[in-house]
């Protein structure tokens, strides 16, 4: 099962002729997922040799799909083409875009995510490392090879955050994680995946890693509390981070006393997520949970 | 990027949005010239990127040239909340019958730009929200609609404005939009016992993500008040300067984070932020340590790398390189984790440079780093 991404999924790399784009697409395909085509309309008709497999490259996404069955794109644009490029995939019909592209205005990332929705599409990102779900299939920059297919959901605002926690509980296993991006705005919140996490009989406890900014830990907190039966371990980042300065990702600040670690800590203890003090604690603290309920 | 209340003044004036007469100075001589122009009396107002210049003293009536040059003279170089004053606007005073607060906010949650409004402006506007929340007005805006007439309209009805203040929200709407702002407020908005509405005193946030579209940017900046925040910059380094002894080099914003924290954790201050990103090179290393070490108030530094997409290998062969080009003056405390550790790990105790160890775990380089630099 899993969540969002299956072996099943059916994968376009938009911006796939680029330099990332190759980079990550050879990576993708190494771990095993369906990429079936890049699009760029000046490199229609041609195909990308990826060591064993030829990648045909289409015109548009709507070509892609025609021609392929695509249900997921992921998007390494550069920023001034981005909006247009999210666009494009949701007027064609995607299920899924997974937007890694970092540095895209906030007005265009406003602007795509509104769109898709009424379009239908589901946006990851932007300003992210995808999602993978182990052993099946990896959408995105997360490495592949850190661990395996076990019963761990994971959503992060964070990329290496992702990949320490993956790291520390690499022999457990993993069923999706989902790296939702460091944006103010992103198209996939925590709770749209505890949502997904929830429902899947592969995920048996979510770590929900977050940091400084916005309010989106304690919506998750709230949205916990009503609803998610299934143990969560969190994790935050940005305690020591002062008021007023953007800490690498351009949604980690703090403004005023809104947005601060320590709000955020408390909200989810307040509905019973344990809250780990380092990321190597967070990951005994999922161990210990799920020897709990074994 | 937050700009100066000028700045935002020039903003608005180009948007056709009314604002008082005012000129800019970082001289007190140059401020008498000014009020001569404005006709002798004017409001002399710090520009500081922060709230609460009045109550700091940094906002002054004076009457006549002589008496701006004084007042000028008085807030030029004045700390405010941390802030030193470079420069001071002079504006006309007006004649206000009444105050209304209006922003375009960015609603995180919600995904969309949200239309802030209030017949009570002149104050904080969260302490309006937080005391009569009636008072203030909250309308989401559809990216694809904008704030067109009949929009604005319904703002400023709803939030009791005067129908005068229509054209006004229409023409901050293009300022957030055409200007890639993420933030524009207007506090206050007035009405003149003349009847025109006015732009008193305003806010905004440029989207540094947009640069790459707003060629009259190119050489504004993001203004670094810190000297090594500046350094950092010139060299494209992703660097903020904060107050503790221990250096920290790490790759991943979130990473970068959840390192200070655990230093904090084990009783040192993090000297600063510095996400290094995927890359990791000799070049980027390099420049990275020089900043650091050029912080005199740090006492040692700790490099935290998962290698992720990055090889530890190839973070360990840019320690290396650097190392080459910089003198190490502080103990460095080396956390190489992830793909390839073993062989990056390998590499530095190769090196063996005796001012650099290495810890298997975060927690325990952490630990290491804070004890040096506690002894040190």
């Amino acid at each position: 099962m899993a969540i969002y991404l299956t072996k099943e999924s059916k994968v376009l790399v938009q911006g796939m002729t680029g330099g990332e784009g190759m980079k990550h697409t050879r990576r993708m395909l190494a771990a095993g997922t369906d990429v079936v085509g890049g699009v760029n309309p000046r490199k229609a008709g041609q195909t990308v040799d990826f060591d064993d497999r030829a990648v045909p490259v289409f015109g548009s996404v709507r070509e892609g799909i025609e021609a392929t069955g695509a249900d997921v794109t992921v998007v390494f644009v550069p920023p001034a083409f981005a909006k247009a490029a999210v666009a494009e995939a949701a007027d064609a019909g995607i299920g899924l875009a997974v937007v890694i592209t970092e540095g895209i205005p906030v007005h265009d990332s406003v602007a795509f995510t509104t769109y898709a929705k009424t379009k239908g599409t589901r946006i990851i990102g932007p300003n992210c490392p995808g999602l993978i779900t182990p052993g099946q299939s990896n959408a995105g920059i997360i490495p592949a090879d850190i661990t395996k297919p076990g019963r761990i959901g994971l959503v992060s605002k964070s990329g290496t955050l992702t990949y320490q926690l993956m790291y520390e509980l690499r022999d457990i296993g993993f069923s999706t994680c989902v790296g939702i991006g460091g944006d103010p705005v992103v198209g996939t919140t925590h709770i749209d995946c505890l949502v997904a996490f929830e429902a899947d009989p592969d995920t048996e406890l979510v770590v929900l890693i977050g940091e400084i900014g916005g309010d989106a830990e304690e919506r998750a907190a709230a949205y916990i509390r009503e609803h998610v039966t299934k143990p969560v371990v969190g994790y935050i980042a940005g305690f020591t981070a002062p008021e007023g300065k953007t800490m690498g990702h351009a949604g980690a600040i703090v403004s005023g006393s809104s947005g601060t670690a320590q709000a955020k800590k408390e909200a989810l203890e307040a509905v019973g997520v344990r809250v780990g003090g380092t990321p190597t604690e967070t990951a005994q603290l999922v161990v210990a949970a799920l020897e709990a309920e074994a | 990027m937050d700009l100066y209340e000028h700045q935002a003044r020039q903003l608005f004036e180009d948007h056709g949005i009314l604002v008082p007469r005012a000129e800019v100075t970082d001289s007190s001589k140059e401020a008498r010239e000014i009020a001569r122009r404005l006709g002798g009396r004017v409001v002399v107002k710090a520009q500081v990127k922060t709230g609460g210049r009045g109550k700091a003293g940094g906002v002054k009536l004076a009457t006549d040239p002589a008496a701006a040059e004084l007042t000028a003279r008085q807030i030029l170089g004045m700390d405010i909340k941390g802030h030193t004053v470079g420069k001071v606007m002079l504006a006309q005073p007006v004649d206000i019958e009444s105050e209304f607060y209006v922003s375009y906010v960015l609603d995180r949650a919600a995904g969309r730009f949200l239309a802030i409004a209030s017949a009570e402006g002149g104050m904080e506007i969260e302490e309006v929200a937080a005391t009569r929340p009636e008072a203030v007005a909250r309308i989401p805006i559809d990216p694809a609609e904008g704030v067109a007439a009949a929009k604005a309209a319904h703002i400023a009805d709803t939030a009791g404005l005067p129908p005068q203040t229509v054209d006004v929200l229409v023409r901050l709407w293009e300022v957030l939009t055409r200007e890639d702002a993420v933030l524009v407020e207007v506090n206050p908005l007035v009405r003149t016992t003349q009847g025109q509405i006015l732009a008193l005193d305003g806010k905004v946030t440029l989207d540094d993500n947009a640069r790459f579209r707003q060629a009259r940017w190119g050489e504004q900046k993001s203004a670094h008040d810190d000297p090594l925040e500046a350094a950092a910059a010139t060299k494209g380094l992703n660097y903020v300067k904060l107050d503790g002894e221990v250096g920290i080099i790490g790759n991943g914003a979130g990473l970068v984070m959840s390192t200070l924290d655990v230093v904090a954790g084990c009783g040192a201050r993090p000297a600063n932020f510095l996400d290094i990103g995927g890359g990791a090179s000799a070049q980027i290393m390099a420049d990275g340590l020089s900043v650091i070490l050029s912080d005199p108030a740090v006492k040692s530094v700790f490099v935290n790398v998962f290698g992720g997409i990055t090889a530890c290998d190839a973070v360990a062969d840019g320690i290396v390189q650097a190392l080459e080009t910089v003198q190490l003056t502080k103990p460095l405390v080396v956390r190489l984790d992830g793909n390839n550790a073993v062989r990056g790990r390998a590499i530095l105790d190769g090196r063996a440079h005796p001012l650099v160890q290495q810890a298997t775990t975060m927690d325990g380089a952490a630990r290491r780093a804070a004890e040096l630099a506690n002894a040190g």
